[in-house]
């Protein structure tokens, strides 16, 4: 029995290991496994597109995020514009350093390189043309990435920060806020159009990647 | 062993592993033998290698960090020569005493309840996987996928005590610096996920179809 099976022509569930046979899912359509329930497949129509446009989106969104006015702080008579390039580098001694390099890389270094790969994974295979070299690496990386890239979080600890010092100091959001905001938004559109599954076949058409 | 568990899920036909296959997590494709997968590149197996053991070994690192993070300070306010220390709990209390409760609210339980939760989530599972007790694997999976979702959200507190460092250095009143606890409360964040990155879900219905596994 096992000797008649054709790898190629099925899937296993990647939460339970129960064996699928393969077929694309169709218009709108889920395929779940029929054990655990655990989405195998989703039709996405152009998820390619879809998750280039909103890659680049998100390069543009972080770079913006860096160095727009992110809050401006009146109090004690003055006034003061801070980016997050200024709040980043405004690091002391201590423990300061530490903290600031976490959060650097979970808010811009992950999720940047997380984006860049995607671009690069994806352009080629945009305009039918075979992938760049390294692309199932660097698409591998974009996936690992994904829990560490937490710029929804950070938006909720902006709100909690700005609750705690809305006694001592007038504070106000920039563009840069917003655009973070944008960045969470283009995200959650990107999750819902995004099949690796899917990408990973197109990917593997070419043997060479 | 529980037979009834047992019957259930064999009507559901055959896993990669039982047929010989090995499934690649990371791109879905199947193979009858290697290392590397033959598409993806990623490291094939059938089981991840360890996972117990290595989840394990993330969960008590975790909560090892997490003893300091609530000792310890989280944030160090100096105020014309005054200095205020806040740990966790300090901070949802304060946020209580303003009268911000929503608030309140949503830090007490990224910071308190989220993190315990995982520690006991996790080490349930563990405990399930390796002893084979008879939990509904479906109940046992859907956990599994909430923890794994909702372990970051934890950081919450660690980015406040960041903007607010950032925030009050621009100033000149007071002086705000992040205490022991910011970083050693990251960490624990940091080490949970890997633990439950670590588990394979796979182990969970092994469970209920091999009897007790000793890995």
């Amino acid at each position: 029995m096992v000797a008649a099976i054709d790898p190629s022509r099925l899937i296993a569930c990647p939460m339970c290991d129960l064996l699928h046979s393969a077929r694309s899912a169709q218009d709108g359509e889920r395929i779940r496994c029929a054990r655990c329930r655990t989405v195998l497949e989703s039709s996405r129509p152009k998820a390619i597109d879809r998750t280039l446009a909103s890659a680049a989106t998100n390069v543009i969104l972080i770079i913006g995020a860096l160095f727009f006015p992110f809050i401006k702080l009146e109090g004690a008579g003055s006034r003061q514009n801070a980016t997050l390039v200024d709040a980043l580098s405004a690091f002391g001694g201590g423990l300061t350093a530490p903290l600031v390099l976490v959060v650097a890389a979970f808010i811009v270094i992950i999720p940047l390189m997380r984006a860049g790969a995607l671009c690069y994974t994806l352009w080629p295979l945009r305009f039918g043309r075979r992938p760049y070299r390294h692309a199932a690496r660097a698409f591998r990386f974009a996936n690992s990435l994904k829990p560490w890239s937490m710029a929804e979080i950070f938006i909720i600890g902006v709100v909690v920060a700005l609750v705690k010092v809305a006694g001592m100091a007038e504070v106000s959001l920039g563009p840069a806020f917003w655009m973070l905001v944008a960045m969470v938004a283009v995200l959650v559109l990107e999750n819902h159009n995004f099949c690796r599954w899917t990408i990973w076949r197109i990917l593997g058409q070419d043997s060479t990647v | 062993m529980d037979n009834l568990a047992n019957t259930r899920t064999r009507q559901h036909g055959l896993t990669a592993r039982e047929a010989g296959l090995i499934a690649c997590t990371t791109c879905g494709r199947l193979d009858r033998a290697g290392l590397v997968c033959a598409r993806c590149g990623a490291t094939l197996s059938s089981r991840y290698p360890d996972s117990i053991q290595r989840t394990l070994a993330w969960l008590a690192a975790g909560i090892v960090c997490f003893i300091p993070a609530n000792l310890y300070p989280m944030l160090i306010t100096r105020t014309l020569g005054r200095e205020e220390k806040n740990t966790i709990i300090g901070g949802v209390i304060e946020l209580v005493n303003y009268g911000s409760y929503f608030v309140a609210i949503v830090v007490g339980v990224a910071s308190i309840v989220i993190p315990v939760a995982k520690f006991v989530v996790i080490g349930l599972l563990v405990a399930s996987i390796r002893r084979a007790w008879p939990l509904d694997p479906h109940a046992r999976l859907h956990l599994y996928e909430i923890t794994e979702f909702i372990g970051r959200w934890s950081m919450i507190d660690v980015f406040v005590v960041a903007i607010l460092v950032a925030l009050v250095q621009l100033d000149f009143v007071a002086s705000v610096n992040p205490g022991l606890a910011a970083v050693s409360f990251a960490l624990s964040v940091i080490f949970t996920m890997l633990a439950a990155q670590s588990l394979d879900p796979r182990l969970i219905w092994d469970s209920i179809e091999e009897g007790p596994s000793d890995e």
